[in-house]
């Protein structure tokens, strides 16, 4: 298998494919500008992050969430695109989640938003269903051995978003600081949420 | 069908590749276009569903999965899903590509539309069944020896292999049918959980893996 010298860059691909659909009136180039500035600033890891904030501090909230993360979710206005049927994953002292998609890159838009390039890399995908520990070694996280690792293939039309454990020394931080600390990787199971 | 797209278990690839913070939605400017053009067209334009496109992202050349990343991938999945529902002629970019950069190229005819036949029953993918589930939670499953020449969500990792029902999801459209318009097909869908050394042998890491699976990829273990 080898690579055409002649073949076509995909920017250039995406031009043409862009003037032959807009020449005949199919896309509108306006429409998606407004599309892509969506998933550029609305949609992204802080509705996931105030979900997870939440939860660390209403023990009502977080008992609802991980009995139906869906409806939990939806509670606090976040639905859509690949989120008909969320389930939350709580970390533990016991156990770490971590989640993938082995057949294309599924992933809770209306929590997270577009999946992170390591995410829809081949070796992620590949790998983290045979050796997740070696692989979330890899990624900077060193999950201690007596702690058992979980993987989560979202091979069906369930997104999964991992509840991180709350970090030492927030006892006193208001859901909207907590918020700020909690980063898309931890909501993967490929790292964990740090005060500092 | 085995293709490009099913990495489950796959060796070969090396380090994964380490996190970076505040990484953008969108590489280049291209990558949101591609997005935006997928997802505008597949449905309204194309008259294609989700699992036809995953079909159409798994029905690619190996080099037009890799080389150009994920938005690539999905540029040339939404190219497919226009040339096979006849909106684009083949190799209509192809042809734009090369005139917009000064070659002499005769680009094909705007052909006859030729959508699927198709309107969803319902918003999204789950339905309502009126059979029961076949499994229940802490049933023994085996998968099965399934390898179609059309889509599946069954991953080539997890063929053949027993684990334990953890769940009963709700009823999901069966993509293997969905995707090629041969009807929704709904049934129920189960979590189930495999030893690490089920999947990988005795040497394996320590680790339960789940996945998703829809009932008519299992038998009762016995």
């Amino acid at each position: 298998m080898s690579i055409p010298p002649d073949r076509i860059p995909p920017a250039l691909r995406t031009e043409a494919l862009e003037q032959l659909l807009t020449e005949r009136g199919l896309v509108d180039p306006s429409v998606m500008e407004r599309f892509i500035a969506t998933y550029e600033r609305d949609v992204g890891p802080l509705n996931g992050a105030r979900v997870v904030a939440r939860a660390w501090t209403d023990p009502g909230y977080r008992a609802a969430l991980l009995c139906d993360g869906t409806a939990a979710i939806e509670e606090m206005g976040f639905s859509g695109p690949q989120g008909e049927h969320i389930v939350v994953l709580e970390q533990s002292e016991e156990v770490h989640h971590v989640v993938v998609c082995t057949l294309c890159s599924c992933y809770p838009w209306p929590v997270l938003g577009l999946p992170p390039s390591w995410y829809k890399d081949p070796a992620y995908r590949a790998r983290v269903v045979r050796e997740p520990r070696t692989v979330l070694s890899e990624m900077g996280l060193d999950v201690p051995p007596e702690r058992r690792i979980e993987v989560w293939d979202s091979s069906a039309e369930v997104r999964y978003l991992v509840l991180p454990q709350r970090p030492a020394g927030t006892g006193s931080w208001d859901a909207d600081a907590l918020a700020g600390i909690v980063t898309r990787d931890a909501m993967v199971g490929v790292a964990e949420v740090s005060a500092a | 069908m085995d293709s490009i797209a099913d990495l489950g278990g796959m060796q070969g690839w090396g380090r994964v590749r380490v996190p970076a913070a505040d990484e953008p939605p969108f590489a280049e400017p291209w990558e949101g276009r591609a997005f935006a053009m997928t997802v505008l067209t597949m449905g309204r334009i194309s008259g294609r569903n989700l699992d036809a496109f995953r079909h159409a992202l798994a029905r690619l050349h190996p080099v037009d999965y890799l080389v150009d990343g994920y938005y690539g991938r999905w540029l040339h999945a939404a190219e497919l899903m226009l040339t096979d529902s006849s909106i684009l002629g083949p190799g209509a970019v192809d042809a734009r590509a090369r005139r917009n950069g000064g070659e002499t190229v005769t680009e094909p005819g705007v052909p006859e539309p030729d959508k699927p036949d198709y309107t969803p029953t319902a918003a999204g993918s789950l339905r309502e069944v009126e059979q029961a589930p076949a499994f229940a939670e802490g049933d023994a499953v085996r998968t099965l020896d399934l390898h179609p020449v059309g889509p599946t969500k069954l991953p080539g990792y997890l063929r053949r292999r027993t684990g334990t029902v953890t769940a009963v999801c709700p009823a999901h459209v069966l993509p293997d049918t969905n995707a090629v318009f041969a009807g929704e097909n709904a049934q129920h869908v189960y979590t189930v959980a495999f030893t690490s050394a089920e999947l990988w042998g005795p040497g394996a890491e320590e680790f339960t893996l789940h996945a998703e699976l829809f009932e008519s990829y299992l038998e009762a273990a016995a």
